[in-house]
């Protein structure tokens, strides 16, 4: 999941991952009312059309002349609103918890199973999460050198024919699906924190893009596993502990990285000094 | 007579429904150092994007060597402005180099043994070649102008597009970066480069163009860069010191 994350903060797009996880909402009402079902593959389907309408929306009005801050701002609240007044107007009857999408409850997912040709097949959410890992590593896989360039100078990628549209509207698809598929588990608030925490940790701490995803990936993992078993000990909620000790992670790398960390820039300037004295 | 090397007929170029670029056609022969000037505003990045295609253009044909702009990718060079990118980009300065193979590597083949070692010999070329494993926010200005030119010479391409790459350059770096356009052109290639300080077109280009919205003049510098066109392409705002040797001027 991480791996589409870092692409967010080396492109200065972090805000819109927070718009996405939030205006999908109407998205996944709608497909619930038009199915009928909460199975998620109309839900996945329905909430990444509408991740790509909001960046479509926020691209709109900013080229329109809209500050971006703001476009970003009023195209996910209104979206968002639409979502909860779709809850609140058709789904008063049926189990359709606005909490639960809110804040998710990780700790009912084991118990959420699900069953192929008659065998019980674990977690649906794992399955879920993990085949929207593995979607995401294949594209990024074989696509990484456009990724790249598409982020670092879209000017030039353009100029060699990289099709430059194409690539942002798919890294946003896959962003919507995977802010999605971890709904269920953690809730669209704090999908934004695993959503930008660990890659932004990540970029403090490698200087390559390929690194930083593989570190990010790994204090994903990490704040995951010292989530859960803080949460146990705790007894609080899991997803919020996870957030909160990426967080933590965080704030440890911001202050001893080596290269960006705050300790070793005091460290540095000590040092100079000392040399010029 | 020769093919031109780039050959422009009406392009428009409009902002906003606003012209920027208003029905320029130009054509340029093979092998030449060619500088484009003009004052704040009069469209010389937005005519190379237009060229390039990274803007819409309202009208106009662009021709390369005698066959469109889309089947002669391979051969155009781009540098953009360096502002124009993020220096904080988590990447070393060898890997922006292979960033210029790109083009040449299709959709699906990475870059592998043989762009790193293009990518080397590129930043040996614009001496860069012990920083190449220096993350990029760490070098200078004039060192990142230095890789984005590496980075352009490893899409050896015959016609390169460069938007001011002397803008927030050390002396040195002007000097070395000149030095390889010059080079350039002795292979017979074709530069074309959006430059700012008059004071050195003499030197640097043996063609110019002049332009504010429109072509006002291009040909072989010394007939174009005379104190009559340039007053007209910068509507007269220009204080020519006529005594000087090297026709010095001053906005």
């Amino acid at each position: 999941m991480q791996c589409i994350r870092v692409f967010l903060i080396v492109r200065k797009m972090t805000l819109i991952g927070d718009a996405i996880s939030h205006s999908v909402l109407p998205g996944i009402v709608l497909a619930f009312l038009i199915t009928g079902t909460r199975d998620s593959v109309p839900m996945l389907i329905g909430a990444a059309a509408l991740g790509l309408l909001t960046v479509f929306l926020i691209q709109l009005f900013q080229s329109s002349g809209v500050q971006s801050d703001a476009a970003i701002g009023i195209v996910f609240t209104s979206l968002f609103a639409t979502g909860i007044v779709l809850v609140s107007l058709y789904t008063q009857q049926i189990d359709f918890d606005l909490e639960h999408v809110l804040y998710g409850e990780i700790a009912y997912t084991p118990w959420n199973t699900m069953t192929i040709a008659g065998i019980e097949a674990g977690p649906k959410a794992v399955w879920i999460v993990g085949s929207c890992f593995i979607l995401n590593l294949i594209l990024i896989f074989l696509f990484f050198k456009q990724f790249k360039l598409v982020s670092f100078d879209p000017s030039l990628a353009a100029a060699m024919g990289i099709p430059v549209l194409f690539f942002h509207y798919l890294l946003m698809s896959l962003i919507s699906l995977t802010t999605v598929a971890s709904f269920d588990s953690v809730g669209s608030i704090l999908v934004v924190g695993m959503l930008i925490i660990p890659a932004a940790t990540a970029y403090l701490l490698s200087d390559r893009l390929s690194l930083m995803i593989l570190v990010s990936i790994g204090v994903g993992v990490l704040s995951s596993i010292i989530g859960y078993y803080s949460a146990t000990i705790l007894d609080a909620s899991i997803s919020g502990c996870m957030v909160g000790s990426a967080a933590i992670l965080f704030g440890l790398a911001f202050l001893f990285s080596p290269s960006h960390g705050l300790v070793s820039l005091l460290l540095k300037r000590r040092k100079s000094k000392e040399s010029h004295a | 007579m020769n093919q031109a090397a780039l050959k422009v007929e009406n392009l428009t170029i409009a902002y906003h429904k606003k012209p920027v670029v208003e029905d320029v056609s130009f054509e340029v022969p093979e092998g030449n150092l060619i500088g484009i000037i003009g004052p704040n505003g009069a469209g010389k990045s937005t005519l190379i994007k237009g060229i390039l295609e990274l803007i819409p253009k309202i009208s106009g044909q662009i021709t390369i060597k005698g066959s469109t702009y889309k089947t002669m990718r391979k051969s155009i060079g781009y540098v953009p402005q360096r502002e124009s990118v993020d220096w904080d980009f988590p990447t070393n300065a060898l890997d922006v180099v292979m960033m210029g193979r790109y083009g040449h590597l299709g959709w699906l083949r990475r870059p592998g043994k043989s762009e790193r070692q293009k990518g080397m010999e590129c930043l040996e070329k614009v001496g860069m070649a012990e920083y190449a494993n220096r993350q990029i926010s760490q070098l200078s200005g004039g060192q990142q102008q230095r890789i984005f030119l590496a980075r352009a010479l490893a899409q050896e391409a015959d016609i390169y597009f460069m938007d001011e790459p002397f803008v927030g350059v050390d002396a040195a770096t002007e000097k070395a970066i000149i030095q390889l356009l010059m080079e350039l052109k002795e292979k017979g290639k074709t530069v074309l480069v959006v430059h700012h300080d008059l004071s050195t077109v003499k030197e640097y280009f043996d063609w110019t163009m002049l332009l504010n919205k429109k072509v006002m003049k291009i040909g072989p510098t010394e007939e174009v860069f005379i104190p009559e066109y340039l007053q007209a392409t910068y509507g007269g705002r220009l204080a020519i010191l006529s005594d000087t040797k090297s026709g010095l001027l001053l906005k």
